[in-house]
């Protein structure tokens, strides 16, 4: 039997918005997917090895887990995304991720797909061409373009709906605005989410909301922004305005979009409580667990006073 | 109440902008102070904590603007973070008190020609169409002219033989620049190329040849990047740059897809900003031979971050030192000219072996 090909998916970055479709994707076509273990102390320090000190932490992080994957698979998918159509730009970061990784890892076989709709790089030509370089069979490669894209959607549906039942629960409510990368990831969002479980609080994810209609709801907050994933992080704001007791902005050194629009939303948040926290490279958690838990001491407070 | 237009510095343009506004608004523009400690300070307190030292700049130029009096507030730009200024500006601004209006030229990211026009007419309502773009093309002339002249400036200042007298004759050129037509201003830039050609330099045949690359706004201003350029023409150093106010507004977007193509080795797609020229531009510098490239940005530029991981490949293939400087609101000017001697220093012994 022919060996299958391995690609491998670094946990980190877009991991967190795309997984379900990537691997749908490949598992259709024939490959097997290689995951990247979850961020630890071991993968940061590989990535700091790697990048220039002034790269933000999730992008370290990323590098690291490349780097982990560079001698288990045979591909490492490594997308280029620069906008989704006007107005839905995304971070530079990502404009330059491939060229990056393709410089640093010169011995690794790199996949890539590359989405720019202002020049014409749509996301369905870009994974068939994509597709075309693993399984040679076009029908299979759009075949499953189609199932997984259809996957993702109801993967994302079932999150929404999560959120929604969240909602009707009557503990405290904390929204945390901030890019899933950096929620999601262990190492980094994780001892926020675990200290504010532990306490009892339900947590409501901004990047889990219908993605077209917290677009739509962002434009209540601010006009000119172009970042199509701050936008979505906005929008969140709005929906759940009235229903939440606190926000959490959650924010990773030094991220460039979210310096301009978290300072923003906290300047125009002015009757909800707003924390603004900033994680770096240091593992200490105690002062974070200090912050955290005078602001759940806030809210608590606000609630029991109507 | 009587308007008064402002805007922020960026580096010897000021001059440019002042004119394009006070002839299509014909109301009173009034140039922000001269950037000075004070304005960095107070940009410093105000903005947010790692956001890049251009948006410092701004702000502080925008107080001390309010200050003087100026009531209408305009911010154009774009391309990284550049575009989302505005916004938090304003709020920052009407935050700490005061009142003035604010029009924003940029939408998604990019210089919008409609939305200023708009701006124009809101102000002054005899102007029109033909009238901006006369103005537009003349602005744009004077723009050219001042690059050109900087260019030449750069080459071989390092060289006068009388201290001081590329910067006199310079003076004198900006000064000239005062509501001239395009015919003037034609006119005067071919009599000051002439005056420009006919100062004596002495030009050794083995002279150093650096050349300065990275981020838009601290290549522009001077001010963020405490005179490197001049400091390093003053050691007697040919300098070479080619990112100015021209390359950003009229020959990037004829050149980008020809310099990716033309740097495929290292990159494949347009990393942002400025950043796969920085690439492609320090590629051809090592293939011409030059003794050293500057890379300046300011602090968390992502851009220019992505460049920096690549760049040094390219220091190490053509064996091309390369200083990088990083620039933020703390820094201090010694610890810039210290690093700067040393490169001076380094790429002399080099040359000498």
């Amino acid at each position: 039997m022919k060996k299958k090909i391995r690609i491998g998916i670094p946990r980190a970055l877009l991991y967190y918005r795309y997984y379900i479709l990537w691997k749908s994707f490949f598992e259709i076509i024939g490959c097997t997917v290689v995951l990247s273990c979850p961020t630890n102390k071991e993968i940061l320090d590989n990535g700091k090895y790697l990048s220039v000190d002034e790269s933000c932490l999730p992008f370290k992080i990323y590098l690291g887990h490349v780097k982990y994957l560079s001698d288990k698979c045979d591909y490492i998918l490594v997308p280029r995304i620069c906008n989704y159509g006007k107005g839905k730009r995304v971070c530079m970061r990502f404009n330059g991720v491939y060229d990056v990784v393709y410089n640093l890892f010169q011995n690794n076989n790199i996949l890539n797909y590359n989405i720019d709709y202002l020049k014409g790089k749509y996301e369905f030509f870009e994974f068939i061409k994509m597709g075309l370089k693993v399984n040679k069979n076009i029908f299979r490669v759009i075949f499953s373009y189609f199932v997984s894209k259809k996957k993702e959607k109801k993967y994302n549906l079932s999150l929404n709906n999560r959120e929604i039942n969240t909602l009707k629960s009557n503990k405290l409510k904390i929204l945390i605005v901030s890019h899933p990368y950096v929620v999601y990831d262990d190492f980094l969002g994780g001892n926020v989410i675990r200290y504010l479980k532990e306490n009892g609080i339900d947590v409501l994810y901004s990047d889990r909301m219908d993605r077209k209609e917290s677009i739509c709801y962002a434009k209540e907050i601010s006009d000119t922004l172009y970042w199509l994933y701050s936008k979505e992080n906005i929008g969140s704001i709005v929906y759940y305005k009235d229903a939440i007791d606190g926000i959490i902005f959650l924010s990773s050194f030094p991220c460039g979009p979210d310096s301009l629009v978290n300072e923003l939303l906290i300047r125009k948040m002015d009757n909800i409580p707003v924390i603004n926290i900033i994680l770096d490279e240091s593992t200490a958690t105690s002062g974070l667990y200090t912050r955290l838990e005078s602001f759940i001491d806030i809210i608590k407070v606000r609630r029991e006073n109507g | 109440m009587d308007r008064v237009v402002s805007f922020p510095h960026l580096g010897n343009y000021y001059i440019v902008f002042e004119y394009f506004l006070s002839n299509v608004l014909k109301c009173k523009v009034i140039v922000p102070p001269a950037t000075t400690k004070r304005t960095i300070e107070l940009g410093a307190k105000y903005s947010p904590d790692f956001v890049c030292v251009p948006f410092k700049y701004n702000l502080g130029n925008y107080i001390e603007t309010l200050e003087k009096g100026a009531n209408t507030l305009i911010q154009g730009g774009g391309g990284c973070r550049y575009g989302y200024y505005g916004e938090l500006e304003e709020k920052i601004l009407r935050d700490l008190g005061y009142k003035f209006e604010f029009y924003n030229m940029i939408s998604d990211n990019h210089i919008s020609l409609k939305k200023g026009y708009r701006f124009c007419k809101k102000i002054n309502k005899k102007t029109n169409l033909f009238m901006c773009g006369y103005y537009l093309f003349n602005s744009l002339l004077m723009i050219i002219f001042i690059d050109k002249i900087e260019k030449y400036l750069r080459l071989n200042m390092g060289f006068e033989v009388e201290k001081g007298s590329f910067e006199e004759l310079e003076k004198k050129y900006f000064n000239s620049f005062k509501n001239n037509g395009v015919f003037k201003n034609i006119y005067l830039y071919c009599k000051y190329k002439r005056k420009f050609k006919k100062i004596a330099i002495d030009k050794p045949k083995d002279h150093l040849r650096v050349a300065i690359l990275g981020e838009l706004y601290s290549l522009i201003d001077d001010n963020t990047s405490y005179n490197t350029e001049r400091k390093l023409i003053k050691m007697g150093i040919e300098v070479y740059r080619d990112t100015d106010l021209t390359y950003l507004l009229i020959t990037k977007r004829f050149k980008l897809a020809r310099m990716i193509k033309r740097g495929k080795k290292y990159i494949k797609y347009h990393l942002g900003a400025d950043a796969s020229g920085t690439i492609v531009k320090s590629l051809d510098v090592a293939k011409k031979g030059f003794d050293g490239i500057l890379h300046l940005k300011s602090f968390g530029c992502t851009p220019e971050i992505s460049a920096m991981s690549i760049l040094p490949k390219i220091s190490d293939e053509y064996n091309i030192p390369i200083l990088y400087f990083s620039f933020d609101a703390e820094d201090n000017e010694v610890g810039v000219d210290t690093r700067l001697e040393a490169f001076y220093d380094m790429i002399k012994s080099k040359k000498e072996k």
